[in-house]
């Protein structure tokens, strides 16, 4: 109703597809209500247990179909740490491949008409890149002691700017979790919205062929970015767990 | 975009406040929000500006993805990622066995051809060899068969030499008793007196240088 213009049979609802609702009946959304956000995050733990676990079921010397993609995945995360963050970077490989799992099928299974993107809520993206932020902080601390500090003192400058470059690195340091949850969220919304809204002038005649050819266009294009977000998502994180275990530049 | 989503959003709090002040508090959180006047035409809910910053759905969102993040990780941690690095270390496994088994049988190959190669060299110098023995035998047996040949060539060769000397001596002795009888008969013939040794000698004188 907000967005919504009612005149000449055009409806715009481009934010609708993000409300959280329950799942059964309707009413107040307490913490711990079933809705439609934890319909999706379990289909998103389920496709990427079907692929990770059904997928290799056969655990075949050469792969059919889902086990290769499977392993594709294991590859590149396991690839991505081992060239970013080191040997010493692998022991974290777990929860690395969990968090690109879950973006990487979040973000295609919210591509589904119909469905409920949930990598583009601020709330939980946010507590993915906070859960990364705090984690490789600790892991910055328990591993370097106090000369994880020297990742904000660049030794290679010369002494004079060294304090201002203290500053940046430590402001930039406190943006990382804004940056990686905005950017996802970000991205997620932007395309959806821009897909409904096209999908809204579908709705008259004169513009319609180029409406659908578009929601066609953004949507090849959202498939990439789905991919691509998982992908910058997983990369940075591995960047911060090799600034977490080598600190010194 | 942005600046619709911006216009949206404060549209949405201005109706929402219109509506908290025309309708009472009929809603808790403002994201089910029946509005008079404006038809919901198939839908269920309707956004209340963005509902990315509705708050009051944050703990929910958070339960469920804390939930749901813990239970993808232990699947994966115990079940999935097990299973692939031992699919793909069995794989690597299988590769590099297959690689030092095609090696090994390159290898034998490689020691196949030797073989063959070595017996075809032997064969082929066996075969010289007894060419060469062949050879040597029937140039031994042709040398025997010409060397009879010869012997037998010269021994009739001696025996006509034998023979044509023997003629010829006849015939010398024959010649001369011819001409010692025919110089005999002439003398006589003449009135004179034969006698043997001084025909003889005559005859010989003559006869000598004529008849080698």
């Amino acid at each position: 109703m907000a967005t919504e213009a009612t005149g000449g049979g055009l409806e715009f609802h481009p934010m609708d597809q993000f409300v959280v609702s329950p799942l059964f009946g309707a009413g107040e959304v307490h913490w711990y209500t079933p809705t439609n956000v934890t319909l999706w995050l379990a289909l998103t733990a389920l496709a990427s247990i079907a692929l990770l676990v059904l997928g290799t079921r056969g655990r075949a010397i050469v792969p059919n179909r889902a086990q290769s993609m499977a392993e594709m995945a294991y590859g590149l995360v396991h690839k991505m740490i081992e060239d970013i963050a080191g040997k010493d970077g692998l022991q974290y490989f777990p929860y690395v491949l969990t968090l690109f799992m879950f973006v990487v099928f979040a973000n295609l299974l919210g591509l589904i008409p119909m469905a409920f993107t949930v990598t583009s809520h601020i709330a939980v993206t946010g507590v993915l890149a906070l859960a990364v932020f705090f984690g490789v902080t600790i892991i910055g601390f328990v591993k370097n002691g106090a000369h994880f500090l020297d990742l904000f003192w660049v030794r290679s400058a010369p002494l004079a700017v060294r304090p201002i470059l203290a500053v940046i690195e430590v402001i930039s340091y406190f943006v990382r979790p804004l940056s990686l949850s905005i950017r996802l969220a970000g991205n997620m919304i932007a395309g959806h919205a821009v897909i409904k809204v096209f999908a809204g002038f579908a709705a008259i005649a004169a513009v319609a062929p180029v409406a659908i050819i578009a929601v066609v266009g953004m949507y090849a294009f959202e498939v990439l970015v789905a991919f691509v977000q998982a992908y910058v998502f997983t990369i940075l994180t591995c960047v911060y767990l090799k600034d977490a275990l080598h600190p010194s530049h | 975009m942005f600046s619709l989503l911006q216009e949206a959003a404060t549209t949405a709090v201005e109706t929402t406040e219109g509506v908290a002040v025309v309708v009472d508090e009929t809603h808790a959180a403002g994201a089910h929000v029946p509005t008079p006047g404006v038809e919901l035409v198939g839908h269920a809910e309707e956004a209340a500006g963005l509902p990315q910053l509705d708050i009051a759905t944050f703990g929910n969102q958070i339960f469920w993805l804390v939930v749901t993040l813990v239970v993808l990780y232990l699947v994966l941690s115990r079940v999935a990622l097990p299973r692939i690095a031992a699919v793909l270390s069995d794989r690597q496994g299988a590769v590099t066995g297959d690689l030092m088994a095609a090696e090994e049988f390159k290898h034998k190959a490689r020691e196949a051809e030797a073989a063959y190669d070595k017996a075809l060299a032997d064969a082929r110098h066996e075969a010289q060899a007894i060419v060469a023995q062949n050879r040597a035998e029937i140039q031994a047996q042709l040398d025997a068969a010409i060397a009879k040949a010869d012997a037998e060539i010269a021994a009739r060769t001696a025996e006509s030499e034998t023979r044509i000397r023997e003629i010829r001596a006849s015939a010398e002795t024959d010649a001369r008793q011819v001409a010692r009888d025919v110089t005999a008969e002439l003398v006589t013939a003449f009135g004179g007196r034969t006698d043997d040794a001084a025909v003889g000698a005559a005859v010989d004188g003559r006869m000598k240088g004529a008849l080698q």
